[in-house]
């Protein structure tokens, strides 16, 4: 196979390319604004749908127009314009229209920073705009796998007529790793039975996430929690490393995840026996296997690039008997390895201000 | 092996070519490899630096704090990263710019007038081909030849001018370091 070296934006946008990306509408904001660049060349190139939009409202009001239409399609941004678009997303799984979004996190509270962040946590995994919905959210921890989900993140969004999440962070869209690319999909597909694609020949249909009958809209909401309940079932995905024998168990996903293999590698190198656990889908979050391993390992810590919002997710699965510890970063701030070796280690120091303070070790 | 080099100058003395030049010799020899940028809101002009990791193991952090390698390209990246560069690991300063030394004895410290040695290549702004020739010569981190094939790659179409340019910058980079004593 042919590896290549990737940037994670230009690397998630291509493979949205051959995953069968018909039409993208963004707008640009660090870290994902290469994502965007790349798509403005490559979409033409291809015949297909680019626009850049005059703002993300736009651009996840014309995903969602393409989404009737039945078009695989795609927008991406990064924490501010993820949170101006909840409203168009809770319109679309209102709709029960498929598409696919990016976020590339980073700092915040507000306009914050560039740099790297995974605060945007809940907004994702609870639904973010208002109503009762979910999006079924990936969290990447590599390019490679950044790649391959995005590429599968399509079908999942067809499958369940509903939004597809790959939350992801500026580390991962600024990196480059080596990349083995998938191959080119054809785009095209049969009628779904629910897309507007012209009614010559057949009934109207209409799209629409207004429900003014309480009763209509209640079966609504029924049918959405049914699919719900079906993601929860097949989608749960993790990685876990080096469980088997751990007396500690760190929980940790996306680029935090990375970081924490490196201490955790150099905490087996010190004779302490530490597993990794990583969710991949965010929602649905793993919550049984989770429960089944904090049996066994009754000492968590929970690593995040927020305040602790995985956090809650891991004190639902492992209940009140598991010790859990929490080490953050915020801001836009990034962990370390000594930092999480340390805390590891049980020596809990404060997180320090500046990022650049060594912290005396075991 | 496991190998983090930290590249740091100013914007625009290409810092972060020269670590993704690294990341690609990596890479074709088969190895696992990151590279990220520390991207601040400044464009050129500002400081900048990238992390080239290379290593025979899977990479977890991208990110390092004290890197088994820097190469420092102008006074503020050598105030910033001399004094984090692991014990028994290597320093390369362009003395072209930096007149300091870290004043370390536990690393190996090569000052190298980088800008000046580009100069006589013929393009005066490959100082940083120029180092990353003294960091293979000084490491072997990864053969000149892959990064000669990759220059070759990147500059082979545009321009033979500047691609001679950048090979000579390369081999003197690397002869520098050779003709050091022991």
């Amino acid at each position: 196979m042919n590896r290549e070296l990737w940037e994670g934006n230009q690397a998630i946008a291509e493979a949205a390319v051959r995953g069968g990306l018909e039409a993208y509408f963004g707008y640009p904001i660090t870290p994902q604004t290469e994502l965007l660049e790349y798509l403005s060349k490559r979409m033409p190139e291809l015949g297909r749908a680019f626009v850049q939009a005059e703002s993300e409202l736009a651009a996840i009001n014309m995903v969602y127009g393409a989404a009737t239409a039945g078009a695989r399609t795609m927008t991406s941004s990064s924490s501010p314009g993820v949170s101006l678009m909840q409203e168009g997303l809770s319109y679309i799984a209102g709709s029960e229209v498929p598409c696919v979004i990016v976020d590339m996190m980073r700092g915040g509270p507000g306009l914050g920073n560039i740099s790297p962040g995974q605060a945007d946590y809940n907004q994702l995994v609870r639904g973010g705009g208002h109503g009762d919905y979910h999006s079924l959210v990936l969290a990447p921890s590599t390019i490679q796998e950044a790649v391959t989900l995005t590429y599968n993140a399509f079908d999942l969004a067809e499958k369940y007529r509903g939004i597809v999440v790959i939350a992801a962070d500026g580390n991962i869209g600024q990196m480059m790793e080596p990349v083995v690319m998938p191959p080119m999909r054809q785009i095209g597909h049969a009628d779904r039975g629910w897309e507007l694609s012209g009614a010559a020949g057949r009934p109207r249909r209409i799209i629409s996430s207004i429900g003014l009958d309480p009763e209509v809209m209640e079966r609504i909401n029924a049918r959405l929690q049914a699919r719900y309940r079906e993601i929860e079932a097949n989608e749960v995905r993790f990685a876990e490393r080096q469980t088997e024998d751990a007396d500690l168990l760190v929980v940790a996903f996306g680029s935090a995840a990375r970081i924490a293999q490196t201490a955790i590698r150099e905490a087996r190198a010190r004779g302490i026996r530490v597993g990794l656990f990583r969710p991949i889908t965010l929602w649905p979050f793993p919550y049984q296997r989770l429960a089944e391993l904090a049996q066994r390992i009754p000492r968590l810590l929970v690593v995040e690039m927020n305040a602790g919002q995985m956090l809650n997710d891991v004190r639902l699965a492992v209940g009140p008997q598991a010790v859990v510890s929490f080490y953050g970063r915020t801001g836009g701030q990034v962990p370390m390895p000594e930092e999480i070796l340390a805390q590891i280690g049980g020596m809990a120091p404060t997180p320090s201000t500046n990022g650049a303070r060594a912290i005396a070790l075991l | 092996m496991h190998e983090e080099i930290i590249i740091a100058g100013f914007g625009g003395q290409g810092v972060l070519f020269a670590g993704q030049l690294l990341a690609y010799a990596g890479m074709n020899e088969g190895r696992h490899v990151t590279w990220i940028p520390s991207y601040g809101p400044e464009m050129r002009g500002g400081t900048a630096n990238c992390t080239t990791i290379i290593s025979d193991e899977e990479i977890g952090a991208p990110v390092v704090r004290r890197p088994s390698t820097a190469i420092v390209l102008n006074p503020p990246s050598m105030d910033k990263y001399a004094p984090l560069v692991k014990p028994h690991g290597l320093l390369i300063v362009d003395s072209s710019l930096i007149a300091q030394q870290s004043g370390r004895t536990d690393i190996r410290e090569i000052a190298i007038p980088a800008k000046d040695i580009a100069a006589e290549a013929g393009l005066a702004k490959a100082a940083n081909v120029v180092a990353i020739g003294a960091l293979i010569a000084a490491t072997g981190i990864v053969q000149f030849e892959t990064v000669v094939e990759l220059l070759t790659l990147k500059f082979g179409q545009r321009s033979q001018e500047i691609l001679a340019a950048n090979k000579r910058a390369l081999r003197l980079g690397a002869d520098y370091v050779l003709k050091l004593p022991a």
